[in-house]
């Protein structure tokens, strides 16, 4: 009689972010410690990168638009998870917001390179799935996934 | 005593009396064939190193290798520009890495100190405790240039210690912390873009000494430090700067960083002469910041890089991306608790007085006034004065003849000899007195 073999799931690996949105020079600072805790991991560089991008751009929107939010990441040896909610004004038009060049960032902040109105395109270049939820409002959550190699 | 770190290899110079023509603050003549420095005019801006085409203008930094045994704890502090130089170069950790492969113990960035300031310096530009324009005292070359010609500016500097000065005590503090050494085994070494930072760590204004021991130019630690990096297959994770920090390399980095609109970003030493005059003139009452760099497109065009100044600022443009927005704040965390503010004000200093007494002054400009008229006006430089003025100005100091002006001696041949053939100034002769 054969047994079953019993396996063992290890918990997967889980990041809380806080992104505050009064202070527009500390937004990046989640992406960073995600990129830098996939680096620790051994992840692909690939998949870092589009990891570290589509958080990044995320994050920054959040920062922008929403006045901040919270971000959780899940991290399983196949797949990354990132969640990013907030309660800002919410997407009207989410259609033409993914169009690139589509931007309604602040002039203040487009010297530093912002507003080039590539932040939701990237995400969904960069990410292997990208689901968005909005109100207008009421908020906005994105839930966006990366495969590991 | 003036300690200068742009000088003349005078086995090179050919007296061709092109730097002369160049220099901002006229402080360069032509004597028995070889150019010279007026060191009290001289503000290190590098412009006679620019455009010398005989290479005799030299900036002097320290050695690397002449200067690493002196101390037992070695500390790196790269000027941002420093990660422009490099090709297919994504991240800074690699430089960061090489450099610690050179011999250094220790790496802290100068983008660190410069995210501290520009913390700093949002809070107090909304406080409303400065005079607005507030003008940004991170070029050493424009802190000396205000001083020596633009005594209604002074009080509008930026009173607050430059990113290098900054970096260097947070270091120096960070490194007695981790090693338990006494400070003067801890040496800092800046590498540095550019000469007037060398000159400027030597003889600091607004602070009495910078932390800073040697300053180490990145065209001199270039090829070694590439080598390192090559070698180099996972960088240590050692940046800690964000993209606000690194921008500070090129022009309209610092202004950008304050996150304000109300600014304008100069660079290069003759636009930012215009502006400062613009300034003077109470021009320009409408913006808050002014950022104002010597070089061509920023730090980045420093006389002691090894890369193209736009080649540079593309690189760091997209070194840039993807990074947290700034990294550093002005907390006693960050600041381990070193002063950030200037502890003496900018004094208005003339670089080269007529006279103590104003009658005699007065009476010194007259003469030079009259004195010029009976020159060409060609400002053609063979006397060895960059202008007809200021060949006026150096005879009235006894520094000169009139002589000295080529056509005024080709007149006097001619009332010896008759019309004598060539040139191309119209006859002195029917000018003199």
């Amino acid at each position: 009689m054969r047994r079953a073999a019993l396996s063992r799931v290890p918990e997967n690996l889980k990041l809380h972010y806080i992104v505050d949105g009064d202070d527009f020079t500390s937004a990046g600072a989640a992406s960073g410690d995600t990129k830098k805790v996939l680096r620790q991991l051994g992840a692909d560089p690939e998949v870092i990168r589009k990891v570290a991008i589509s958080m990044y751009e995320g994050e920054i929107n959040m920062v922008i638009h929403a006045n901040g939010g919270v971000i959780d990441v899940e991290i399983s040896p196949e797949l990354v998870t990132m969640v990013l909610a907030d309660h800002g004004p919410g997407i009207p038009d989410v259609n033409a917001a993914m169009q690139e060049g589509f931007s309604t960032a602040p002039d203040r902040i487009r010297n530093l390179g912002f507003g080039a109105g590539m932040g939701l395109p990237n995400m969904k270049k960069y990410s292997d799935s990208m689901k968005i939820d909005t109100e207008v409002g009421v908020g906005t959550t994105i839930t966006m996934t990366v495969r590991m190699k | 005593m003036f300690i200068h770190s742009v000088t003349l290899d005078a086995d090179k110079c050919m007296g061709c009396a092109t730097c002369i023509r160049h220099c901002p603050m006229e402080a360069i003549r032509v004597r028995n064939g070889k150019a010279f420095i007026l060191s009290e005019r001289c503000i290190d801006c590098g412009e006679c190193i620019r455009v010398c085409p005989h290479k005799a203008k030299k900036a002097v930094f320290d050695k690397w290798e002449d200067n690493a045994g002196k101390f037992k704890y070695r500390v790196a502090l790269p000027a941002p520009t420093l990660y422009g130089q490099f090709n297919n170069l994504d991240d800074v950790d690699y430089v960061l890495t090489g450099l610690k492969r050179l011999g250094f113990d220790m790496v802290f960035e100068v983008s660190r100190a410069a995210e501290i300031v520009s913390d700093y310096t949002r809070k107090l530009i909304t406080s409303g405790e400065l005079k607005t324009p507030v003008i940004s005292s991170a070029c050493p070359v424009v802190v000396r240039l205000i001083r020596a010609r633009f005594p209604h500016l002074c009080d509008h500097v930026l009173p607050i210690l430059a990113p290098i000065h900054l970096a260097a005590a947070i270091a120096r503090r960070e490194a007695m912390e981790s090693t338990g050494l006494p400070s003067g085994d801890i040496g800092i070494f800046f590498i540095s873009p550019c000469p007037a930072k060398s000159t400027d760590v030597r003889m600091p204004v607004g602070l009495e000494k910078s932390d800073v021991d040697c300053v180490i130019s990145i065209a001199d630690i270039y090829k070694d430090l590439l080598k390192q990096m090559n070698k180099v297959t996972t960088p240590e994770m050692l940046s800690h700067s964000g993209l606000v920090g690194i921008g500070w390399a090129t022009s309209g980095g610092e202004s950008a960083g304050l996150l304000e609109e109300k600014y304008l970003a100069a660079d290069g030493i003759d636009q930012v002469i215009k502006i400062l005059e613009e300034l003077e003139d109470e021009k320009l009452r409408d913006l808050e910041f002014i950022e104002l760099n010597a070089c061509p497109g920023g730090c980045v065009g420093g006389a002691a890089v090894v890369e193209n100044p736009f080649v540079a600022k593309a690189r760091i443009q997209l070194l840039r991306k993807y990074l947290p927005v700034s990294r550093n704040k002005f907390t006693g965390r960050d600041t381990k608790g070193t002063e950030i503010g200037w502890t003496s004000s900018l004094e208005y200093v003339p670089d080269a007085p007529l006279s103590d007494d104003m009658t005699e002054a007065v009476k010194k400009l007259q003469h030079i006034e009259e004195l010029t008229k009976t020159l060409p006006g060609l400002d053609c430089g063979a006397c060895g004065a960059p202008t007809c003025h200021a060949l006026a100005e150096d005879i009235v100091r006894g520094k000169a003849h009139r002589t000295d002006c080529l056509f005024i001696l080709k007149a006097r041949l001619e009332e010896l000899f008759g019309e004598v053939r060539g040139g191309i100034a119209p006859k002195t002769g029917d000018k003199e007195q």
